[in-house]
């Protein structure tokens, strides 16, 4: 099972740019064979990260087997208005993980 | 009269219709494409279209050796003011001798702040890693930087 984890100040000034942080436990498995059996083993992968604030997407990743696995993900936002951000990771056997964050501007 | 008409309306929405979904199927195909290739340059070719990036505005910061390669740090900012005008509308890295070449694309708004993001990625060995910036105004940029890996992170 995945779980994620966001890191996101509780507040921020108006305009201000903030870094969020976000981890997410995953095995990011390349498709592969098992080495005793020979079974193929199917990748199962984040294929897509999205980061939203208020509903509005402002941040997509779109990664492949490269990216390491229990992806770390850092990145900026800048905030103009209190709100809630939602982050989204989404696999190749159809899961989804959210993880949400409330931000005040003061 | 009445009947007629709602039958040309149904059609047209129906052409409508399929045609988005033919366009999403291509983009869609043609990404694909991109994302299997072990060519770099072919990769990159796809990214911007045929155009060649310029060196400069693009910073990779990545550690010079890296002793695991199953996790390997990464920063990558661009240079851009993230205005609603001009801004960068997506990062993407390539890791050049890696199985797979295309590791990973971010793409940014300009609510982004910057054009700043950092993870951790896989490398199969020593090798240079591209990052290709593309900007609002269609302009391609790209910084490079090489890694030498003393434990390959692909290999089973």
């Amino acid at each position: 099972m995945a779980k994620a984890r966001v890191k996101v100040p509780k507040k921020a000034k108006k305009g201000e740019i903030i870094t969020i942080k976000t981890l997410i436990k995953h095995k990011m498995q390349r498709a592969t064979k098992d080495k005793k059996t020979g079974k193929p083993i199917p990748r199962n992968i984040i294929h897509t990260f999205e980061a939203k604030f208020n509903g509005k997407p402002f941040l997509i990743g779109e990664w492949d087997t490269g990216v390491s696995a229990n992806p770390y993900c850092a990145f900026t936002h800048r905030v103009n208005e209190s709100g809630e951000y939602e982050f989204v990771w989404k696999d190749d056997a159809g899961q989804t993980y959210t993880a949400k964050a409330k931000i005040e501007v003061a | 009269m009445n009947e007629v008409r709602i039958k040309v309306i149904d059609r047209r929405e129906f052409l409508v219709t399929s045609g988005a979904a033919i366009a999403a199927l291509t983009a869609l195909t043609s990404g694909a494409l991109a994302r299997e290739t072990k060519d770099p340059t072919k990769l990159l070719q796809e990214i911007t279209g045929g155009a060649a990036p310029t060196e400069g505005k693009v910073k990779l910061e990545m550690p010079e050796i890296a002793e695991n390669g199953a996790t390997v740090p990464v920063k990558v900012s661009v240079d851009s003011p993230m205005t609603d005008k001009d801004y960068c509308e997506s990062v993407t890295l390539i890791a050049t001798k890696n199985p797979s070449v295309y590791v990973c694309a971010f793409k940014f708004t300009p609510d982004s702040g910057k054009a700043w993001v950092s993870t951790r990625i896989r490398m199969a060995q020593t090798q240079e890693v591209w990052a290709v910036a593309k900007m609002s105004d269609g302009k391609f940029y790209i910084g490079k930087t090489t890694v030498k890996v003393t434990i390959g992170g692909c290999g089973g």
